[in-house]
């Protein structure tokens, strides 16, 4: 195990920001954090960087007892922040070249290892740019590249594609799986469906405590639930996805153009019968595969459960 | 286009946010509250109590009353008993006292002969002090029923002698204030913001997960800023003997490790400044709440002799009021600066005791 963290709590004044969050993240895999934005992703990830001290709980990284031994830990740590956190005033080699000297590159080795990081994440035309002038996407990329600088036995990545286009995102994701390829333990929180999916294993979190956990397959197929779709027209759909939200046996039940995607929970033996019998209204209904978003929307079902009463 | 409902809505939110900001509102009471308080107090042209020495080489009942009679004005404040007219001059040199009254062994003599019976030499530096003591010069002095009443002389029986600055030029008495206070202005704010704007652009928060020390981000923060401080210095220095005609009479490398030591003192509390505020906007305001005391409580626009017992203790505290002594005593009055070892140490002590404690408030390297 590469982190390991036990009953790990965080608060915030009243807030409790983490609750009780046990993780085992296997090494040379890449690790999804998957949550909505406030469920303690960040708060977690900054415990076992050891940049904020648990209310209770442990935390272990790379075998060193966190915040403890938090320095030995930085010295094999590579952590991009949520926020874009190189300076916009310097150039892309300058932010490299600073972030080398500062995690010990040794100082004949700096020059070769900037070009060739310049080279893997395809900066090389942009070595003399000013790191605030670049796009989004170019910005993650150094961020990336900077993260990286001291060859990390481990790498976390906070939302590194949040603020970034499709197709960057795309590309980005490349290059993790590049990283992990050469043998880097990463772990990366998000809150899209589809990088959560790439993920060898991951966590769902959800107000601050683990909601499932597993490779994504895994999780697909031990929904606890089946999945339907059925048409209409949107002005019906709002008040169908009302009254069947209400039912207990629907854990989840999501518009997605002009189709509702309806979770059965798996006590309902024929859910064709059993919806076409409760819920007279709806019309054909066809089978489908589990997503990820269905694991997530049932995972995070009794949040808005509690959240609408 | 005016529309009141905007205005009012704007106006409102403006003074919502800067409600929640509890180091801004405590400033906006604070600033006028404590300066008012502090300067109306401390403002006061009236010098008392110069420290002052004396050297009475008459020892006459004449000259014992003399020494007595100006103690009594409670102008001059007689701490130190001199046995030379060179001790005198030394004590004034090193800023020890600001004033010696001589009394020669021919007082009566000089008393007859109509000249002045006796002087008093003045650290010329300060223009303050030597215009107090010109003003002290024409006291109604001297007990009734002496042999010779000094005071019916016509002429003025003391003689006034600035040992610096004979020609009493404004310049020459501002420049070393204005120095500590120009350094004071522009560099503190460098640091001020140094850490904290690390902070809110995010930087900080990756800087902490690197091997890099708290101390070593403090030396990265400070040693760029001293470089610019020195440079200032020069720039100052230069502009100073050649426009103004300053005199540098001291050795260039006193006034260099002088400089240092302040430029040092002033940026590591800027430091700790950053250390403690959370945004940049409350840096700049810290940082002039300093600055006012700085440039009124320091000796530069206020006499130093007419501040009250609690202003000078507060006028201690800031490294400054020690800078402009420094100054005063290398450029002006020729002084060693291992000759005024109390200021010397007032800034060592300033440079280690807010380096530590902006230390101590880094290097746990955590966000909470
Ligand atoms: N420094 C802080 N002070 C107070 N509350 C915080 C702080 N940091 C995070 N929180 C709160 O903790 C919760 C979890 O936040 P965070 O870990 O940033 O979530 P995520 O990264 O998943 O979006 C949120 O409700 C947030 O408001
Ligand atoms: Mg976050």
């Amino acid at each position: 195990m590469i982190i390991q963290t036990r009953n790990l709590t965080r608060d915030f004044d009243s807030l409790r920001a983490v609750d009780n969050l046990s993780l085992n993240i296997p090494e040379g895999e890449i690790y999804g954090f998957l949550g909505p934005n406030g469920s303690g992703k960040s708060t977690t990830i900054r415990m076992i960087c050891g940049l904020l001290t648990p209310t209770s709980g442990e935390v272990e990284a790379l075998g060193y007892t966190i915040p403890r031994e938090a320095e030995k830990l930085k010295a094999r740590l590579g952590y991009m922040t949520q926020k874009f956190s190189l300076y916009q005033e310097l150039t892309v080699e300058e932010n490299l070249q600073f972030l080398a000297a500062i995690q010990g590159v040794p100082r004949r080795e700096q020059k070769a290892r900037i070009t060739e990081l310049c080279g893997q994440f395809h900066l090389e035309k942009r070595r003399s740019q000013l790191a605030g002038t670049m796009s989004g996407g170019q910005k993650q990329r150094l961020a990336l590249a900077a993260a990286i600088v001291h060859k990390p036995d481990l790498l976390i990545l906070d939302e590194p594609t949040s603020a970034v286009d499709p197709e960057s995102r795309r590309e980005f994701w490349e290059y993790l799986f590049e990283l992990a390829g050469k043998g880097m333990s990463i772990l990366v929180s998000t809150h899209y469906m589809d990088e959560a999916e790439r993920c060898h294993r991951l966590a769902i979190i959800r107000k601050g405590s683990l909601s499932a956990e597993g490779e994504p397959l895994k999780l697909m197929e031990n929904l606890g639930a089946r999945v339907l779709l059925a048409e209409g027209r949107a002005e019906e759909m709002i008040h169908w996805r009302r009254q069947l939200s209400a039912d207990p046996l629907i854990p989840g039940c999501t518009q997605i153009g002009n189709r509702l995607r309806i979770m059965v929970a798996s006590e309902v033996e024929e859910p064709e019968a059993w919806l076409t019998r409760s819920f007279p209204f709806l019309g054909d209904l066809e089978r489908t595969r589990a997503n990820l978003e269905d694991v997530f929307v049932r995972a995070t079902h009794s949040e808005h459960m509690e959240e609408e009463q | 286009m005016i529309r009141r409902e905007k205005i009012q809505a704007m106006v409102y939110k403006e003074l919502k946010q800067l409600r929640r900001d509890r180091l801004t509102a405590a400033m906006v009471f604070g600033i006028p509250v404590m300066q008012l308080l502090l300067f109306g107090f401390a403002i006061n042209y009236n010098v008392r109590n110069i420290p002052a020495a004396w050297c009475d080489m008459a020892e006459t009942e004449m000259s014992r009353s003399i020494i007595q009679d100006i103690g009594a004005t409670r102008v001059l404040d007689l701490k130190y008993r001199a046995s030379s007219v060179e001790e005198v001059q030394k004590l004034i040199r090193t800023g020890r006292v600001r004033a010696g009254v001589v009394i020669t062994h021919d007082l009566e003599e000089r008393l007859r002969d109509r000249r002045s019976a006796f002087q008093i030499l003045t650290d010329g530096s300060s223009s303050v002090v030597t215009g107090a003591v010109q003003s002290l010069a024409s006291l109604p002095l001297g007990i009734p029923g002496h042999t010779v009443d000094y005071k019916t002389q016509e002429r003025l029986p003391i003689q006034v002698l600035p040992l610096y600055n004979p020609e009493q030029r404004t310049a020459v008495d501002v420049i070393p204030g204005l120095i500590g206070v120009i350094l004071t202005m522009t560099l503190m704010l460098f640091t001020a913001i140094a850490l904290v704007r690390e902070r809110e652009h995010g930087s900080m928060e990756m800087l902490i997960t690197t091997p890099v020390s708290a101390m070593e981000i403090i030396c990265g923060k400070l040693l760029p800023y001293i470089g610019i401080g020195m440079f200032q210095t020069v720039l100052i220095f230069l502009l100073g003997v050649l426009v103004f005609r300053l005199p540098v009479n001291g050795r260039v490398i006193d006034i260099a490790a002088a400089v240092l030591m302040f430029i040092t003192s002033t940026l590591t509390l800027g430091l700790l400044i950053s250390s403690f505020v959370k945004t940049q906007f409350q840096a700049v305001q810290l940082s002039i709440f300093i600055l006012l005391p700085s440039i009124l409580l320091s000796g530069f626009v206020f006499p130093y002799e007419g501040m009250p017992t609690f202003a000078r203790a507060l006028s201690k505290v800031l490294p400054v009021t020690h800078f402009i002594e420094l100054m005063r005593g290398i450029v002006l009055r020729n002084a060693r600066i291992s000759e005024m070892p109390v200021q010397v140490f007032s800034l060592l002590i300033f440079i280690l005791f807010s380096t530590i404690l902006a230390w101590e408030r880094m290097k746990k390297k955590r966000l909470d």
